[in-house]
């Protein structure tokens, strides 16, 4: 490829991590909850005002006219999830994350923080809009492609879980609301899926060094821009597994590719202006059809469409091709609520009938083997919109490809969510008061600067003896700041390491969990004495089964340290009962002898201990 | 007088103001973006803008930091839809008094401007124009914090008008704070009313797409305009979701709350009533209209209302009564003050100004004739207010004076009910606040 050649594609990521510092904009904790003792309804209402000039994404939702309802607890969430509250002042721990960040990679914090709003209606914010402050602009990170610049890190509040999503309804919970989102946003200067994935290991990395990450699923989201030559930008929301991202990436690539060909393709037998403005009613024509979906949708009182997509014959694509407009139409429609269209591409199927197809190629006036329709059996409002959406996307085809906002999905594919957002849909939140970023703030954060994995692993190599093997993945892990904590608090490092990162997965391949605390208190337990190492794994795991706590499963157990006299006694007890034996073949003995006391001493003295107490008691006998 | 600001200097050098595009060279670094007002609790050295993303930065500037104007930005102009009068359907006035039903975002600069004439308000709310013919006036801009007696007798004189120039019911647009002084003040002012007079307010202000202004003021419409009654009622959110209005009685309601949707509660007497999006239901029968609009005395500004508690002192009570003609004391329990301060109470009522007792719980009546304390109250000729609410008592009290020729009369005109304000008999209704949807 010569030197200048354009890229074959341009991403820039965008990574969302939640904080552990509590929530952004009140004093709750950020934990999730399945209580739910308040409800709510409400509706949004965005006035002609919140929607600017340009705000193609609200009114995209505002279309839809949804009641959402809102199931919360007071354990995760107070008035001000509610909206019930104006916000306090933004967390102060969270906002020094962002700058330590900030520091991290070289970039320009602002002066004052100032909270802005930004309009959302989908229901996932109470408010209508996600708070979100622009923390620091222009930093940099190293790849192995290359320097990637930062263009922005800000803060803002999490949305609300949805729990259900209908055509008029929604329901979130409102426990996820407001927890506090790192969010780094990369220069579109990433060109290869690997590179993609690279910077957004090496932010992800950085972040969980601050120890103000939250640990587990959901609680890290990356979001991608892609274009290529000739393509246009497409966002890709909520990849949460970083694997997934370089498929991403490639898929995309190939979607925007397939629509530039189109386009080219569609110019050849059709023209946007014949795309009429207005669906056409057909539902006498589905009277006594046999397509159940038809015939179900009928019989709830709605209605069937159709869309004349003149000289669109053959451009549609069937369920053999990889990337099809149909899917694409189909994407437009379900963003109004319908469960998706039929078009004639692929009809006749699902038990519509060639006569049908031909009969609704009459009532439009369009010619079988040259145009296409698309059907939508909806509420009739429902199906209008939906139509009036297929249009605005069949015209889009001409021009190649539209600027959207895209959802992820698990097999790396992605569906049409809503016009890609303008930039005008932000003001002033006017409750939360700016916050300023002092150079003696900054000169604070800049002597605590959390320490990167590689100079984590050395100082565990070099000052705790931990080999490189256990060190690296340790340090890179998202337990580090667990490992911290117990070498801090005295625990010898290789039992604090085998603890972390050998013995809790293997208790929680049984399918329970082993917190944080519960790890502590046995690992505290073993260095204590109260047990020993062997038993960990069998404490932690009876502990997590039964909700109790270490020390009550060491007394279920019946573990529970002994003093080297008391052992000796059981000691010697064995090699009585074994006389003729340790007689007969003396330290030969010593095999099946051990394996009754360790029978007996599992978990309450040391191996070797038990090891040197039988060779003595032997030695005794026999001497 | 300090000197002006790196910022100060910089934008009055290139005569920038808030909503032109500015670029910004500070410490090696450059920003571009529009130039917003200033927020109050920025510091002086800093400028705040807002950048091509939507996000506003503030940026601390020095001596050798430069700033260029580069355009001025056509402002935004709020959308308006010319309402279609239609013969159908009653007229409503709508009183504005500040505080802001509807409201229109400037994008350039995020400030928030009021829709305030019939064409903003259409475009802002035009559910409420499918109930009514809106016909808009401003009566005074305020907040409900700054208003004084002064103000409710304007807001009766603006009924008075309304009322004759044919409106069939008048809705009221007022800040929440102290909505409930006014929709008491208004109740008393008329002893006929010929439709219904509405206040409403909204709790979270109208430049969010989750505000309550818009559906608070429709539910206020479609009771002014469809309901035959004739008294002063508040509408507001029954609870936290939008999907009930109660109807309180003025002079009942009280804001109960700093920042909930549904903070007026009514105590010592349940709603009148409650809209739902397709009706609208009585649980008390609803005075009827009047033919005519008929006045009823007015109000003095003469009355004091404060609070008994542990370390009150003798000069604090007279200072409070000092020229006043009327003083209500919100007194513990039953309707209690600190024992060494009843000669006090004496000596003001002695001199004149007419002392009645309520009390701080709120819920309930007060009675003088449980404790000795009480008795002594009585003895020293305080007036209790049974179960009007503290503020109610206070406002009926300004009105009884401000109407009265003697003393003698203003303490039957207090005593005896007006409007809803007060029963001789104690409801069962006791709102224990709590849930959403409970």
């Amino acid at each position: 490829m010569p030197e200048n050649a354009p890229h074959p594609v341009k991403c820039g990521l965008e990574v969302h991590q939640q904080l552990d510092t509590g929530k952004l904009f009140c004093r709750c904790p950020t934990t999730l909850d399945e209580e739910t003792t308040v409800e709510i309804t409400r509706r949004l209402r965005p006035t002609h005002s919140e929607m600017g000039d340009v705000d193609t994404a609200a009114l995209a939702e505002a279309r839809k006219g949804r009641t959402y309802h809102y199931e919360a607890s007071p354990h995760t969430s107070c008035l001000v999830e509610a909206d019930e509250e104006p916000p306090h002042p933004i967390n102060e721990d969270a906002l020094n994350t962002v700058l330590t960040i900030a520091l991290l990679t070289n970039a320009n914090p602002v002066d004052e923080v100032h909270t802005m709003r930004k309009i959302v209606i989908d229901g996932s914010n109470t408010t209508g809009f996600q708070r979100t402050a622009l923390v620091a602009t222009e930093g940099s990170i190293e790849t192995s492609e290359g320097t990637v610049e930062l263009e922005a890190m800000a803060l803002e509040e999490d949305a609300a879980r949805i729990m259900e999503r209908g055509q008029h309804q929604a329901r979130y919970r409102l426990d996820r609301l407001g927890i506090p989102l790192i969010e780094i946003a990369t220069a579109p200067q990433l060109h290869s899926p690997e590179q993609v994935r690279e910077a957004a290991l090496t932010l992800g990395t950085m972040i969980r060094a601050t120890g103000k990450a939250k640990r587990g699923l959901g609680t890290i989201r990356q979001d991608l821009n892609i274009s290529i030559p000739g393509g246009a930008r497409v966002e890709i929301k909520g990849v949460q597994d970083l694997d997934m991202l370089p498929e991403n990436v490639t898929t995309e690539k190939a979607r925007q590719e397939f629509l530039i060909d189109l386009a080219s393709r569609l110019e050849k037998t059709a023209h946007p202006d014949n795309i009429p403005n207005e669906p056409t009613d057909v539902t006498r024509l589905f009277e006594d059809t046999n397509a159940n979906v038809i015939t179900n949708a009928l019989d709830a009182g709605h209605t069937v469409h159709a869309l004349a997509l003149p000289g669109f014959h053959g451009h549609l694509g069937t369920k053999d091709d990889e990337h099809r407009l149909g899917r694409e139409l189909a994407g437009y429609a379900r963003s109004q609520g319908t469960r998706g269209l039929f078009h004639t591409d692929e009809l006749p199927a699902y038990g519509i009938t060639e006569n049908e197809v031909n009969a609704v190629h009459d009532a439009l006036g369009t010619t079988p083997g040259e145009d296409a329709f698309c059907l939508v059996a909806a509420e009739e409002t429902t199906a209008r919109n939906a139509l009036d959406m297929v249009a605005h996307r069949a015209r889009l085809a001409f021009e190649g490809v539209p600027e959207e906002t895209r959802q992820a999905l698990e097999d790396g594919s992605t569906r049409y969510l809503r016009p890609l957002s303008g930039s005008a849909r932000m003001y002033p939140e006017t409750d939360v008061p700016p916050a300023r970023v002092t150079s003696d703030r900054l000169d604070a954060l800049g002597e605590n600067l959390p320490e990167m994995p590689e100079e984590k692993a050395q100082r565990y190599e070099e000052e705790l003896g931990l080999n490189e093997e256990v060190a690296g993945p340790l340090a890179k892990s998202v337990h580090a700041g667990l490992f911290d904590a117990l070498a801090e608090e005295g625990v010898d490092a290789s039992l604090a390491a085998s603890a972390i990162l050998q013995i809790r997965p293997q208790v929680e391949s049984e399918g329970v969990t082993v917190s944080d605390d519960l790890l502590r208190g046995g690992v505290l337990a073993v260095e204590e004495g109260a047990f020993t190492k062997d038993a960990l794994e069998e404490v932690l795991l009876t502990a997590a089964q039964e909700g109790s706590t270490v020390d009550e499963a060491v007394e279920s157990l019946g573990l529970g340290g002994l003093s080297e006299d008391e052992a000796r006694e059981i000691v010697e007890e064995i090699v009585e009962g074994s006389s003729g034996l340790v007689e007969e073949r003396g330290m030969g003995a010593m095999g099946a002898l051990m394996g009754q006391a360790m029978g007996r001493l599992r978990g309450k003295v040391e191996g070797e201990t038990v090891n040197r107490l039988v060779r003595e008691a032997i030695q005794e006998r026999s001497g | 007088m300090t000197p002006p600001s790196p910022v100060d200097r910089l934008l009055d050098e290139e005569n920038a103001e808030p909503g032109d595009r500015v670029r910004i060279q500070t410490q090696g670094d450059t920003y571009e973006g529009i130039l917003m007002p200033r927020h109050a609790f920025s510091g002086q050295d800093t400028l705040v803008v807002k950048l091509e993303s939507g996000y506003n930065l503030g940026l601390r500037l020095t001596e050798d930091d430069t700033l260029e104007r580069l355009e001025t930005p056509p402002r935004t102009e709020p959308e308006t839809i010319p309402p279609e009068p239609r013969e159908d359907l009653p007229t409503v006035a709508l009183l504005g008094t500040g505080g802001t039903i509807a409201s229109f975002v400037e994008y350039r600069t995020g400030a928030v401007y009021p829709a305030t004439s019939p064409d903003e308000l259409a475009a802002a709310v035009p559910e409420a124009f499918e109930h009514a013919n809106i016909d808009p006036h401003v009566v005074f801009e305020a907040f409900s914090e700054d208003l004084t007696p002064t103000h409710w007798l304007e807001l009766a004189d603006a009924i008075e008008n309304a009322f004759n120039d044919g409106a069939q019911g008048i809705v009221i647009t007022h800040g929440t704070d102290t909505l409930h002084y006014t929709a008491t003040a208004l109740s008393l002012l008329f002893n006929q009313l010929p439709g219904p007079v509405v206040l409403v307010g909204a709790q979270r202000s109208s430049d969010r797409p989750s505000s309550d202004a818009a559906t608070n003021l429709t539910a206020a419409v479609r009771l002014a305009a469809n309901e035959r009654i004739g008294e002063v009622t508040i509408v507001m959110h029954e609870t936290m979701s939008d999907t009930t209005w109660s109807i309180h009685a003025a002079g009942r309601a009280r804001k109960m709350h700093t920042s909930r949707r549904d903070a007026f509660q009514s105590l010592n007497h349940p709603p009148l009533g409650r809209i739902t999006p397709n009706e609208i239901q009585w649980d008390t029968q609803p005075h009827p209209p009047s033919d005519e609009i008929q006045r009823h005395g007015t109000i003095t500004d003469a009355v004091s209302l404060i609070q008994s508690y542990p370390s009150l002192t003798e000069n604090e009570l007279l200072a409070a009564a000092k020229n006043q003609q009327g003083l209500v004391l919100a007194g513990t329990g039953l309707g209690h003050i600190r024992n060494d301060l009843i000669p006090t109470l004496e000596t003001i009522i002695d001199e004149g100004t007419l002392v009645t007792v309520a009390s701080q719980c709120l819920n309930g009546r007060t009675n003088l004739y449980v404790y000795e304390n009480g008795r002594e109250l009585v003895q020293a000729g305080c007036i209790p207010t049974n179960d009007m609410l503290p503020e109610t008592a206070y406002v009926k009290l300004a009105w009884a004076l401000g109407t009265a020729d003697t003393t003698e009369e203003a303490k039957t005109l207090f005593q005896e009910p007006q409007a809803r304000e007060t029963t001789p008999r104690t409801a069962y209704h006791y709102p224990t606040g709590g849930n959403a949807d409970a």
